[in-house]
Order: C-alpha cells, then structure tokens, then sequence
C-alpha cells in the first residue's frame, strides 16, 4: 500500500520529465499497431459472417445449369416451405451508346428469402429496404453500372431486346459475391421480364436457382426427398457450408495482418527493452537512496513495478485510441471494396492488445527491474557501485517466452509457432550480423575525415551493439515499406510488360454455333480478322476412376473444389501456342480413337490425377468417360482461351456447345462491338482492360490498407532510435558539453551528430534496399513466374528514405542534449 | 540487548574491521584492522586524506556495506548478522543520512522528501511531521518546490530536515558541505549542530575540512586504511 502511494505520487512528475515518453510510446505503439489491425480483422470478419449468413438470400440453395424443375418446387411446398426463384448470367447492356457488362439477375417474387434488398432513389442517396421486387417492366441497377451508362432514376436500359426502366439504385443484395464486390455490377430484374430479353438460348451460361426456406426440420425433410433425384450438376448449399467458407477467408486474412503487426510489436519490446534499461538505470540513485534510508527491496521493486504498470496502463489507453482512429481511416480506404457496410467494431481487439502489451512489458522490462532491486545501498556513497547485471540466460529466456506467448495468441497453431519463432530467430540473428557488419566497416572509415565526421562516426561504432540494432529496426520497417512501395508497381508493370503487344484485350463469349459466320462477317466488315471460334461444352465430374468425387480423397483441399466445380471442356485438333506438353502425348490432328483427355497440371496435381487415369463426366444429361492422354502447363497470361480440360476431336460430338472467341480491339474499333451485341444480344463481350483496371484498383487499395498497418513499423523503428539516443543522453550531454568547452562550435557538434545518423540511416537504406530487392525478385520468380528486372530508383528511394527518417528523428531526439549550455552539463558532472 | 563488550552508553562500534575488494589488480585492502566506539549523543568526525577509507568506514558503520572481517555493532544490533532487509530495517529506525550531493528524490517535492523517512518506518502523521521541521529548518514556504527548483543550500536543508525527521539514533553525514560554498555551508553546518543538539542525536561526520572537523567532540584518524589518531577536541 505504502508503495502504491509512493508510486502515484511520483508519477505525474516522472511523465512531466519526459524521460519515460519513449517507454510509454513503445508501450502505445505496440497496442495500436494490434488494436488497428484486430479491430479492421474484427469489423471485416464480422462483416463476412453477416453476409454470410445472408449469402444464399434462403435457408438452403439448389442451383442447376438447367432450369429448375416444377417437381422441385412442389416437393417444397408440401413441406410448407417457402421458395423463390432465381436466373443469373453476365450480359451486355445499353443506355444509348454507352455499354457495360452487368451481371442480370432475374429473380421472383418472395426474392429473398433472408436479408434484405436495399435500395435508393438516386445514386449515393440515403438507401432503404426495398419493398418486394422491380415491377415488370422496371428494373434496380447497380450504382457503379447506372455511372458507367450514364444513368439516372427514371432512364431506360436496353437488356437484349426489351428496353427496362431504371426504377431505383440497388445498394444491396444479399447474394452478391462476399469480400470484394463482384466485377460486372448487377442488374436486378423481374424474372417474368427475361424471356421478352431474347438473352436466353439453348447452351447460354445461366445459373438457375431455386431458394428455399422455412423451419430448419421441415427443410431437412425436403432435402432428404430430393436428395436422390437431383442430377449431379445440381450444387446445394447451405448457410453452414457458406459461412464457413467466408469466415475461413476472413481467419486467413486476419493472420495474415496480425502477423505484419508483429513485426511492429516486435520492434517495440525492442523499444521497451532499451528504454526499460535506461528506466531502471535513472532509478538506480533514487533505489539506493531508498535502500540507505530504510526501504526494504520488496519496496523498491515494488514501486517500480506499479509505475511500469501505470505507464503500461497509459499506454494501452492511448495506443487503443489511435488504434481506433487509424481503423476508421482504414475503413474508409477500402469501404468501396467491401459490398456492404462493416459492422462496427468491438471492444474485444483491445483486450487482446493490452494482454499482449502487458506480455510485452513483463518479457522485456522485467530483466531491467529484477536488476534494479538489487542496486547496493552502497551507491549513494559510490556513485560507480552498480548491481550485478541480470543473466543474458534469464534475459534471453523472459522476452523468448513473452514473444512465444504473443505469437501464439496472435497465430494460435504450434506447429507454426515454432516455424515462425524459428524463422524470426534466423532473420534477426542474421540481420544483426549484417548490422555489426555495416556499422564496424563504418567505424573503419573514420581515419581520414573531418572532426565532425570522425566524432559521429566514432559514435556509432563506440556503441556497437545498439547501433546495429537500429539498423535492423529501421532497416526491417523500410523493407515492408519498400517491398509495397515500389514492388508492387514493379510486379504489376512486369506483368503486364509479359503481355504480348497483340494479346487480345477482348472476350466474346456465349456465341451460338449458328452465329459464328454473321459473327465473323462483322468482324471483317469492321476491318478486324475473324476470330477462332473455341467450343465450350459444360459438364460436371463424377467419377474418377470409377469412385465418385464425393468421396474421393484429395491431394490437396483445392482438388474437391476442381473437382466440384462446373467444367468448361473444350476440344482442339492442334496443342494451342499458349500450352505445353509436359507430361505423355498430344493426339494426332486425325485422331479418331476413344475419348481422350488432356489435363492442365495444377488441376491434375490437385486432383490426384495422371496419365491413363479414367475420368466421367454429365453434360446435358449424357455420360462421357475420358483417358487422361496427357499433362499441359498453360501460360494463364497470353490471355488466350485456355481451358484445364482439352478434350480429343470428336470427343463432343452431339453436345450442346457454344463457342468463345477472343479479340485484340482498338478504341477506335469500338463500334464494332456495338454493332455485335445489337445483332447478337445474347453474345457477350468482356473488356479485358477494364478488369484489369479494376484489379490494379483492388490491389492498390488493399496494399494501401496494408501500408498503413506496416507505417507502425516505422513509427516502431522510430521508438527504437529514440530508446536508444535516449539510454546515451547524459553521455552525450555531457560530450557535446566537453567538445564545446574545447572550444568545439555547437554547429560542428550538430554536423557529427548528424553524421552519425545519416551514416545509420544509410546503413538501414542499404539493408532494406537489398532486402526488398532480394524478397522482390524470390516474389517475382517463385510465386508469379515473371523476371525480375532491377529497379535503381527502389536503392534510391531506400537510401534517401532511410538517411532523412534516421537524420530527422535522430535530430529531434538528440536535440535538447546539445541545446543544454555547457557549463551546466560540467558543473553537475 | 548484546554481548557486546562496550558499555550501555555505546551505540556505535566497529570491531576490527577490515574491508578488502578485488579490482583488476588483484585484491586491495581499503580499511585494515579498525576498532572503536561511538557514545550515545557523541558528535565524531573521521577525517583523512582523500582515499584514506573514510566513505568505506561510514557505509560499513551504516550498514550500506559489509565488512570482509569484523564487527559491526549499531544500536545494539550486530549487522554482521542481517540480510539486506534486515540492515534496511535497522536504517529506517535508528540512523538518518546527510549526503556530499544531498541525493533528494527529484520526483518528489521538498515535503515528500522528508515524508520519505517517516513513512518507511511507518510513523503516525508523516506529512504533519515533515512540515514541522522543515518549517525548524526555515523552508515552510518551500515544502512544495521540486529539487530542480531548489539552490544547493536550501537541498541541504532539505535533506538534513530529511535525516532527523526519524530523530535517528545516529546521524551519518558524507562531507555535508562538500558541494556548497564557504558560507552556505557554515550555516548548513550550524544548522545541523543545533539540531544535533535539541535531538540528542548521535553524529558521525566524513570530512577533510578540519575547520568542520574542529566542531565536533572527537575526531577519528584514518590513513591507508588504518586508524591513526582518536581524540577527544572537546572536554
């Protein structure tokens, strides 16, 4: 109690000197990089989950490539349930000149079971819950499609041969695609109003839904009884099966995060260990002082721990506030690329924060404070006495087992826990020798400069150690914000330089056999060479040699999805330029022999699958049973047709097949393609460049958000310096003070000081230049297949950025030490 | 009370001291051999050159150390044997500090300073008794200045409020006017006597100003070490 009081009572004080701020902000900087991340991961997460209760807009979903039988609808009706019915499919549209994709969504009345539709009535106006469906006649468009056509409220659209009146802005629906919004935006439409739109042919890609929901027994009854009668293209899902899938999305996404917020908190207990050590050293006269006057150690330690608490405390106040502040502005960067508004977050990530912080503190300061309990009495007679210095074995295993307690609550799995604890381990020790490195061969060059040259660079290798530590600190905060910087753009151009200058920038898919000669025809006329027409039969898998897919075991988890999912099987005489062979033989261009199947190798590794094995599958409810021939690897980029599966000539004979076709396109060509959507309305074209745009656009946001998060890092690197100028303060005072009294003018001081940083400063730029590059070019190789060409103006931007951070924070540290008149400094010394 | 073998009146005794530490060099032996006692209410200054071992003398007699081999014996207790708890205990009853550089806690106001004392040994109405005697060392009007805000004089006083607020048995003071110039530190000096005085308190002064030294009732000797002189000044 007695303790408590002392404690409060010097507090207020303690703070006012300032000498605890960097321990404090070390304390509030680790808790707002995770309360940033945790409340963002949080709001998302959350968000998904809600949407994905929503998802299917029902209580289970039965979607077909074929229209839904009546048979189904009824079965569900006698269970008293209630259904609604649903046609999707991408087509183009039309406001006068102006085209754009959009996703129809033709839906009937009770549409949707669950959730709601959201509506407005103008565009970004205040939205509200629709009412029903869009009368005939009208429809509810997407914002982002009513912008790209030009629309207002009350305009018409022309959706293949019908003209429909745009009754109101759609803002929400509960079956839009979860996370990012879907590419082509949606046009709702009464189901009745789709046949009078021509757009549905024979072999058109319309997915079919029938909604069904009610009580949670009677719906189990009816699926039960429909069960065996599906066909196996019928896909049936759920609300467990989706949210479960959405929230593993947003687990992943939350790891991913919490684990660059690591890095922050990392280089604050680094902070907090360095400032933690000057804490307990300042304190060392007033413990003995205490001792000499009576105060037992339980006392003193306890004092110093009640005020380290505090400040934790304060800490994790001010840390969860700017953690919330930074989250909001977070939210706003990606609120466009969520479909719906994020929930608001909860108050749990600060209770992990401030856990972790605590963890922090104990890890990292306790050493310093079990060192400070023992300071001799002696000391207020010999200012030179100091206690014995804590045991590296005892220091080495505290912050270990804090920062193997963090990592666990934030990734919570062993087995990665020690590959990360391994690998970080690694890459510090690693990092710290570069540092050593950097800053002896630094120290080595002092000879032959000038006196404030020489001065600050005598500093940094006088203090070795901790130089080389703010090396890596900085060093490690550039890279991630480096590597986002500029490799990302990097990796974008790469990409997109590997795309040929001929690479069709163009889609059109959906083309009924009979209409590739008109197709062709105006292709010509538009001064365009006719394209090849590639068949597109759909299918779904059902055997793999002879076992179902439902019950096969997979290679990998992806292998059920492949398995799955709809396939587009396609058939060539000849291997297309963009596919190798890398596995057994293509057919011959005669070839006339049974069915022969060609695999792209991901999917077949995916799908346990390989040459010789026997795969089934249901096309427009006829078997087909195919030999696997042969293995392609397929350059996805050449942004050619390609397909996973190749089937051999003949293979589709008798199928329903429409075909694709892909395009290079000029601007000035456009018109031609207006001219094709108006004489093949069902025919849609897809704009390669627009998705890419789109994409570039998603990607820049989201590493945006990204970069905010590894800003803390930075702003960790920062605290790192400022410990450590900090735990050197009174000994640079006190030289600066010397150096003047020789007669050392302050300006000359100033230049060595900043020698000193610039040279450190450099030394991080040059870590986190190489260290980018390094990570950049294994990103380039490894994971996207592209080369990776050298960028000087990342060394630049490395260098210039690591010496001006270094230089300024250093500077703003240092200050007031070199400020201080010398005979000050001399007569206290 | 003890089996030691000076009188009841004594309350300070050193009993053949010797005080060895091992530096770079080897082993060294800074105090060899001491003995002596210190009478209740007796004011002693131990004067020697500069490393004669006087500090080591006071912070062994404080109990701030331990001997490598003898006695220590404070207000009856034998610190020989006490932990480091056990010595701090024996501090905060019977003995108060002056310090050369004063050592104020710079967190804490004038009046928590001298609070400090009184409440580690757990007095009744420590803030009332702090004020007090700053008020006898003539700072009421500076209880609440931090020491930054403080001249060297009026930390002096400070911390001499500070050592007897406890009224110690013994009063240690490590050259008091050290870090003061000639005339502050006469009249801290006077202070400190009188006070001694009223108190009854037992002073034990480290100095090499023999003009302070001249103050005391007895002046203890050191050279190399050793104990070289032990006289009474004033009858």
């Amino acid at each position: 109690m007695k303790a408590l009081t002392y404690a409060i009572r010097g507090f207020g004080r303690e703070l006012r000197t300032g000498e605890v701020l960097v321990l404090l902000a070390a304390v509030a900087l680790a808790v707002a990089a995770l309360t940033a991340v945790g409340f963002l991961t949080d709001r998302i997460g959350r968000g998904v989950a809600r949407q994905a209760n929503e998802v299917l807009a029902a209580d289970l979903r039965l979607r077909s490539p074929d229209p839904v039988p009546g048979e189904w609808r009824d079965a569900a009706l006698e269970y008293a349930l209630q259904t609604a019915e649903t046609q999707t499919f991408p087509s183009v549209v039309f406001a006068g000149d102006l085209s754009a994709l959009a996703t129809i969504k033709g839906v009937s009345d009770n549409y949707p079971l669950r959730g709601s539709v959201r509506v407005s009535d103008r565009l970004f106006g205040e939205q509200h819950v629709a009412d029903g469906i869009p009368s005939r006649g009208e429809v509810w468009a997407d914002g982002a499609l009513m912008a790209r056509l030009g629309l207002r409220v009350g305009d018409y659209v022309t959706v293949g041969e019908s003209d429909l009146r745009v009754d109101a802005v759609l803002t929400y629906r509960p079956d839009q695609s979860i996370g990012f919004a879907s590419l082509a935006p949606s046009l709702l439409v009464n189901l009745l109003d789709l046949p009078g739109t021509a757009l549905i042919n024979e072999g058109s890609r319309v997915g079919y839904a029938l909604l069904v929901a009610g009580d949670e027994s009677a719906i189990d009854e009816f699926y039960a009884a429909v069960e065996d009668e599906l066909p196996q293209s019928v896909r049936v899902r759920n609300q467990e099966d989706s949210s479960q899938r959405a929230t593993n999305a947003a687990d992943r996404a939350q790891r991913f995060l919490s684990l660059t917020a690591v890095i922050s908190l990392l280089l604050s207990a680094v902070a907090i260990a360095m400032s933690a050590r000057r804490f307990a050293h300042r304190r060392m006269d007033t413990v003995a002082l205490m001792k000499s006057l009576g105060a037992r150690q339980r006392f003193v330690i306890s004092v110093s721990c009640v005020q380290i608490v505090m400040l934790g405390v304060l800490g994790i106040l001010i840390g969860s506030a700017v953690g919330y502040a930074v989250e909001n502005g977070l939210t706003v960067i990606l609120a466009d690329l969520f479909a719906s508004e994020l929930p608001g977050a909860s108050l749990r990530p600060v209770g992990l924060a401030s856990g972790s912080a605590l963890i922090l503190l104990v890890g990292f300061a306790l050493p310093s404070l079990i060192q400070l309990r023992n300071t001799p009495s002696l000391r207020v007679l010999r200012h030179d006495e100091m206690p014995p210095p804590p045991s590296r074995m005892f220091v080495a295993g505290t912050s270990l087992v804090a920062v193997a307690l963090l990592l666990y609550l934030t990734i919570g799995d062993a087995l990665m826990l020690v590959i990360v604890l391994g690998g970080m381990l690694v890459i510090s020790a690693a990092l710290y020798g570069v540092g050593r490195l950097l800053v002896s061969a630094m120290g080595r060059s002092r000879g032959g400069v000038g006196i404030a040259w020489r001065y600050g660079l005598a500093n940094i290798s006088r203090r070795g150690r901790d130089s080389a530590v703010q090396v890596v600190a900085f060093g490690l905060g550039l890279t991630v914000l480096l590597l986002l910087t500029f490799v990302r753009t990097d990796l974008l151009e790469g990409w997109q330089r590997t795309l040929d200058e001929d690479a069709p920038n163009h889609f059109v898919i959906n083309i009924q056999s009979h209409e590739r000669g008109s197709i062709a025809e105006i292709f010509q006329s538009g001064g365009i060479a006719a394209p090849r027409f590639v068949p597109l039969v759909r299918a779904r898998m059902t055997e793999i040699n002879g076992e179902s897919i439902k019950t096969r075991e997979y290679p990998e988890e992806n292998g059920r999805w492949m398995a799955n999912r709809e396939q587009n099987l396609s058939w060539a005489e000849s291997l297309s330029s963009s596919n190798e062979i890398i596995e057994g033989t293509w057919w011959p261009p005669d070839y006339d022999g049974e069915p022969l199947v060609s695999l792209e190798e991901e999917a077949a590794m995916e799908l346990g699958v390989g040459l010789g094995d026997k795969l089934n599958f249901l096309a427009a409810g006829q078997e087909i049973s195919l030999i696997v021939s042969s293995i392609r690897h397929v350059n996805w980029d050449s942004f050619q047709p390609n397909f996973f599966m190749v089937l051999s000539p003949g293979a589709l004979d008798g199928f329903p097949t429409t075909f694709v076709a892909s395009l290079k396109i000029e601007e000035q060509q456009n018109n031609v393609l207006l001219r094709l959507v108006r004489a093949h309305p069902s025919v849609s074209v897809i704009d390669l460049e627009v998705i890419l745009e789109q994409v570039k656009g998603i990607i820049d946001k989201a590493s945006l958000a990204v970069q905010v998060v590894f800003a803390f890092t930075i702003a960790a690197g920062v605290a790192v310096l400022f410990a450590a100028v900090q735990s050197t303060i009174d000994e640079r005072r006190f030289e600066s003070a010397l150096l003047r009294a020789l007669g050392v003018r302050r300006r000359t001081v100033l230049a060595g000081v900043l020698t000193e940083f610039a040279a450190l400063g450099f030394a991080a730029g040059l870590l986190a230049s190489a260290g980018a590059s390094i990570l950049a070019a294994v990103i380039a190789v490894q994971l996207f297949d592209l080369d990776y060409s050298f960028n000087p103006m990342l060394w630049v931007g490395g260098l210039a950025g690591g010496v001006v951070l270094v230089c300024v924070s250093g500077f703003v540290a240092v200050r007031g030490a070199i400020n201080v008149p010398p005979i000050d400094v001399l007569r206290a010394a | 009370m003890s089996n030691h073998s000076a009188n009841d009146n004594t309350v300070l005794a050193a009993e053949n001291v010797t005080k060895q530490v091992i530096s770079p060099e080897g082993s060294l032996t800074i105090l060899s051999d001491v003995s002596f006692s210190v009478n209740k209410g007796e004011s002693v200054a131990i004067v020697g050159a500069s490393g004669a071992g006087k500090s080591t003398l006071l912070a062994l007699l404080a109990g701030l150390d331990l001997p490598t081999e003898g006695r220590i014996w404070l207000n009856g207790v034998n610190l020989n044997d006490l932990d480091e708890d056990g010595r701090a205990d024996v501090r905060a009853t019977s003995v108060g500090f002056v310090f050369q550089s004063f050592h104020l806690v710079p967190s804490l106001n004038a009046l928590e300073n001298v609070m400090l004392p009184l409440e580690l040994s757990g007095r009744e109405r420590p803030r009332q008794a702090a004020s007090e005697i700053l008020k006898q060392v003539g700072l009421a009007d500076r209880w609440s200045h931090y020491p930054a805000q403080l001249s060297g004089g009026e930390k002096q006083r400070v911390a001499i409020a500070r050592a007897f607020a406890t009224e110690p048995a013994v009063l240690f003071a490590d050259e008091p006017t050290g870090n003061l110039d000639s005339r502050t530190g006469d009249r801290v000096m006077d202070l400190m006597f009188e006070l001694n005085k009223t108190s009854s308190t037992t002073l034990v002064l480290v100095t090499h100003d023999q003009a302070l030294a001249a103050r005391c009732e007895r002046e203890i000797g050191l050279d190399a070490g050793r104990l070289v002189s032990d006289n009474k000044l004033i009858a």
